[in-house]
């Protein structure tokens, strides 16, 4: 792995991104999920990052990166808001718990 | 092998690490804990990348606002005492299929495509030209962004109120 | 004629008798109820009164000027202004006129005043009244409207009122039968007077003089003169619609059905409609067109000849009737042939004249009859009268004046006006032989029934029943004053239309400004002279047939009754059938024609539209099967597929998020490998 080749910091995303993923997929906490949902937007921000250093060589990845990172801040206030509204109305924050909506 | 390229292999193994930590921990609170190493890790990636004023970013928001955030909406809906049963999960072996074959298509894409050469890192302060970007190229998405960030604050205390219950 | 004079008392001899009605027509009922019916006859007869001082005022003012400018206006307003089509609301005194207005506020308010007497005992006494003022006021509408525009609102006016007069008792169905039988035949004549008005006025037009004040059309009637329509000279055409008007209001044949029925009204009504006004209408406006006649020679002879039939006619149904005052009707209808005949040879001076006299001596037999009528507790059958003249001894002296004048007795004013009628018929231009020898035949029927009136009533023995005998009185003072007066014009009114060899008629000289040659004649002395005699001794041996068969019973009637099988009287008595003609040809067949067009109607075109509505409906109805079924059936075909697969789908959306990602994962990494494995 050297920090000079594009490919090992895609392979890391690429790592991390399924670590993400898989946290997504597997808890039934939905405050997990949102972890999960950072762990992925961290993956595409290095992606963005790598690229912008290594083949455009202008700033406009580095750009997105905080535009990602303050929706992400945007994403994580919204959404724990709406975990403690979930939280209240069913005293549990299971996500299935809130499967109410299919009947 | 350089003091560098040991240093990034070190923030990549902490990463990685942290984030399965995150993945496969029981507890809730190791896995919001671990979601800290994480962000650094990915910190420290940003400034082998050059991108200094991103990683501070990074630091800043992350670990100072959304992991603090984080670590409150776990403080608030889960008694302490019960740790053991807060992080139930569930299907992991499809989970697992799934993401190790869509990781393994993502691996071998990097690894078979031809990426441009190496490049020379270069430590110069990017925070100016950022600045400029902002102001200039990026200004429409840029006050859209505050708008959004408005709108989400004001919508988070609308859904935290207490009289949103029925 | 050049520069009329400008007044400004004119408008109120028409306006005062129309105060009078608006005053009676609208308070009539509260001033009856409050201060009586002599309030109300003070109403009614102060302003005809004051009228016919205002109309003796204007005669004055005539007679002290110079024949020439003998022209009074008096101008109120422009009262139609479109285009070329010009008319002041203007009313004129002229000869003319002054001599119509004298009759009609004259005789007028001399019936006015007995009508206060007659109608004494009706409880719609403000209304009779109200509408005798409207009556007077439209007629002096019609002979003081300086236009051919306003004569026709005052012909319409006289119409209108004679309906209103003629049904006046509408409780009795026959009475309102009548006033509408008037009102529709006069319909007919109106609808002639205006497509005369309106050709005339069209003819002016063309030649650049549009206009329908009588002095302007008078003045450039020539430039019409050789104008034609449909191969008839345009003025033929004109004055034969304005006389087809004529015929209507003054009931000639073939228009006069209604005059007789006319009788339905009260008394007074038929004195003023029959005598003095209505009537008379139509000669009026004939010698106010004067020159627009002369210029036709064919409409004057049509005229003449139609005059010769209705007084014909007229006197032989007149030579049957019982009743007092279908007699006079019919009488009245004859006289009016013969001023027709005096317009028809050209003497329109004549005809004025006569229609003059007429009025007076018609108007005395008229409120006579009434008087009668009214002492006899409405019985109008003569063979329920008889032996009247000790009971009634003004009545009966002023009645037999006027019998003497309207038979044509020298001096009495008949006597010159028809016998100026029948010596222009023998003598002049227009005139000849035959319309002469039928108008004598005329005149002596009209001495023979109006002799057989006067003795079937006044002579003989009363042949009323005992109760009407004993209840028998002379009428009050208010009205035999009038009939007296009336009797008196009967004498002495005939004095200013001498004939030629008594020196000659200062009446014709006084219209000469208004008719121009008034049908002169240049037949000797002597022949004037025997033709006088001819007609008094026609009119004596109809008297003398009279007085045998009625007074010395002598000769029977039946005799007559029975001649050549009965077929000429049972013709008369029957008035020549002429209303069931008119019912069987003309009602019947209008209703007929109504029917056809009803049965049309119903059948054809309530067929064609039923049917259209049938075929529209089937059509609808296969229109609604086919969206019931095939529309309908897509439509719900398509929501049942929504409904069904929305079911089907339901399931996928298990609320459960991993599942969604599962998806939405293996989607996109397929996604990918394809793009990647195939595409690149």
């Amino acid at each position: 792995m050297s920090p000079n080749e594009l490919s090992s910091y895609l392979t890391i995303g690429a790592i991390l991104f399924g670590l993400g993923l898989f946290t997504v997929l597997t808890r039934r906490n939905a405050i997990s999920v949102l972890m999960g949902v950072e762990l992925i937007l961290n993956s595409a921000n290095i992606n963005y990052v790598a690229f912008s250093h290594f083949s455009s060589g202008n700033s406009a990845g580095q750009i997105y990166a905080i535009f990602v990172i303050m929706l992400a801040a945007a994403e994580a206030a919204v959404g724990l808001a709406i975990v403690l509204a979930i939280f209240k109305l069913f005293h549990t924050i299971d996500v299935e718990a809130a499967e109410t909506m299919k009947d | 092998m350089s003091v560098s390229t040991a240093v990034f292999n070190l923030i990549a193994l902490l990463l990685v690490v942290s984030a399965a930590m995150v993945a496969f921990s029981r507890n809730i609170i190791y896995s919001a804990f671990s979601l800290l190493g994480t962000f650094m890790g990915v910190a420290g990636i940003y400034i082998f990348l050059g991108a200094d004023f991103v990683a501070a970013v990074q630091l800043l928001i992350y670990v100072g606002g959304i992991l603090v955030l984080i670590l409150f909406a776990v403080m608030l809906t889960h008694r302490i005492t019960d740790v053991t049963i807060t992080n139930r999960a569930a299907g992991r072996i499809p989970a697992l299929i799934v993401v190790v074959g869509l990781v393994y298509m993502l691996i071998q894409t990097v690894r078979t495509t031809p990426w441009a050469a190496a490049k020379q890192v270069t430590f110069a302060s990017t925070t100016a030209t950022i600045g400029d970007a902002f102001l200039y190229d990026y200004l429409l998405p840029f006050e859209l962004a505050s708008l959004v960030l408005l709108a989400a604050m004001i919508g988070a205390v609308v859904l935290s109120r207490k009289e949103i219950k029925e | 004629m050049e520069n009329p004079i400008q007044t400004d008392f004119i408008r109120w001899i028409v306006f005062l008798p129309l105060l009078g009605a608006i005053v009676n027509g609208l308070l009539g009922a509260k001033i009856q109820k409050s201060l009586g019916k002599g309030a109300i006859g003070v109403i009614a007869c102060a302003p005809v009164i004051v009228a016919f001082i205002l109309a003796v005022n204007g005669f004055l003012t005539l007679k002290g000027l110079p024949p020439e400018k003998r022209f009074l206006i008096d101008n109120l307003y422009r009262w139609i202004d479109l285009g070329s089509l010009k008319v002041d609301m203007a009313f004129l005194i002229d000869p003319l006129s002054s001599v119509m207005i004298l009759v009609v506020t004259g005789i007028g308010g001399l019936i006015h005043i007995y009508a206060t007497g007659y109608m004494h005992d009706d409880k719609a006494f403000w209304r009779f009244f109200a509408y005798l003022n409207l009556f007077t006021a439209a007629m002096l509408t019609l002979v003081l409207g300086d236009s051919l525009l306003l004569l026709f609102v005052g012909w319409e006016g006289v119409g209108l009122c004679s309906y209103a007069l003629i049904g006046f008792w509408y409780h009795d169905h026959a009475n309102a039968r009548a006033g509408n039988k008037a009102f529709i035949v006069n319909r007919v004549g109106d609808f002639g007077f205006v497509l005369g008005m309106f050709l005339l006025f069209w003819s002016l037009d063309a030649q650049g003089h549009a206009s329908l004040t009588f002095r302007e059309m008078v003045k450039w009637a020539p430039s019409i003169q050789n104008m034609s329509l449909w191969g008839w000279p345009v003025v033929t055409v004109a004055t034969m619609f304005l006389f087809v008007g004529a015929t209507g209001k003054s009931a000639q044949i073939p228009l006069f059905v209604w005059l007789p029925d006319a009788m339905a009204g009260p008394t007074p009504v038929s004195a003023l409609i029959h005598a003095a006004t209505m009537v008379t209408a139509g000669v009026y406006m004939t010698a106010r067109m004067n020159v627009f006649f002369s210029m036709a020679p064919a409409t004057l002879h049509l005229i003449a000849w139609v005059g010769v039939a209705t007084a014909v006619v007229a006197a032989t149904i007149a030579l049957t009737q019982n009743d007092i005052k279908k007699v006079l009707a019919y009488s009245t209808v004859s006289q009016l042939g013969y001023m027709f005949i005096g317009v028809g040879v050209g003497g329109y001076a004549a005809a004025v004249f006569h229609l003059m006299t007429h009025a007076f001596f018609k108007a005395c037999l008229f409120l006579g009859s009434g008087s009668v009528i009214h002492a006899m507790h409405h019985e109008q059958d003569m063979r329920k009268m008889g032996g009247l003249k000790q009971w009634m001894p003004i009545t009966f002296a002023t009645f037999f004046i006027s019998v003497l004048a309207i038979a044509g007795f020298p001096p009495f004013a008949g006597f010159f006006s028809k016998d100026e009628i029948l010596w222009l018929a023998f003598t002049s231009d227009h005139g000849n032989k035959a319309v002469w020898f039928f108008a004598l035949c005329g005149a002596g029927m009209t001495a023979f029934y109006m002799f057989r009136q006067l003795f079937m009533t006044f002579y003989g023995k009363c042949r009323a029943d005992h109760h009407t005998q004993e209840h028998l009185h002379e009428s009050p003072a208010v009205m035999t004053m009038p009939l007296v007066v009336l009797a008196i014009g009967a004498v002495f009114v005939g004095l200013i239309g001498l004939p030629g060899v008594l020196g000659g008629s200062q009446f014709a000289h006084w219209l000469e400004p208004v008719i121009a040659g008034h049908g002169e004649s240049h037949a000797s002395h002597a022949l004037e002279w025997g033709l006088m005699a001819v007609s008094v001794s026609v009119a004596s041996f109809g008297v003398f047939v009279a007085y045998l068969m009625y007074r010395k019973e002598s000769l029977s009637p039946d005799t007559f009754v029975n001649l050549a099988g009965g077929v000429p009287y049972r013709l008369f008595n029957a008035k020549w059938y002429l209303d069931e003609i008119y019912q069987a040809v003309l009602v019947e067949g209008t209703l007929k024609l109504a029917r056809f067009w009803s049965a049309f109607d119903a059948y054809i075109v309530d067929g064609i539209v039923n049917g259209v509505a049938a075929v529209v409906r089937f059509v609808s109805w296969l229109n609604g099967l086919f969206d019931t079924y095939i529309i309908d059936g897509l439509v719900n075909a398509l929501a049942n597929v929504t409904y069904w697969a929305g079911n089907r789908f339901r399931r996928l959306q298990t609320g459960n998020i991993n599942g969604y990602l599962y998806g939405i994962i293996i989607a996109m990494a397929a996604a990918v490998y394809v793009k990647i494995r195939y595409w690149t």
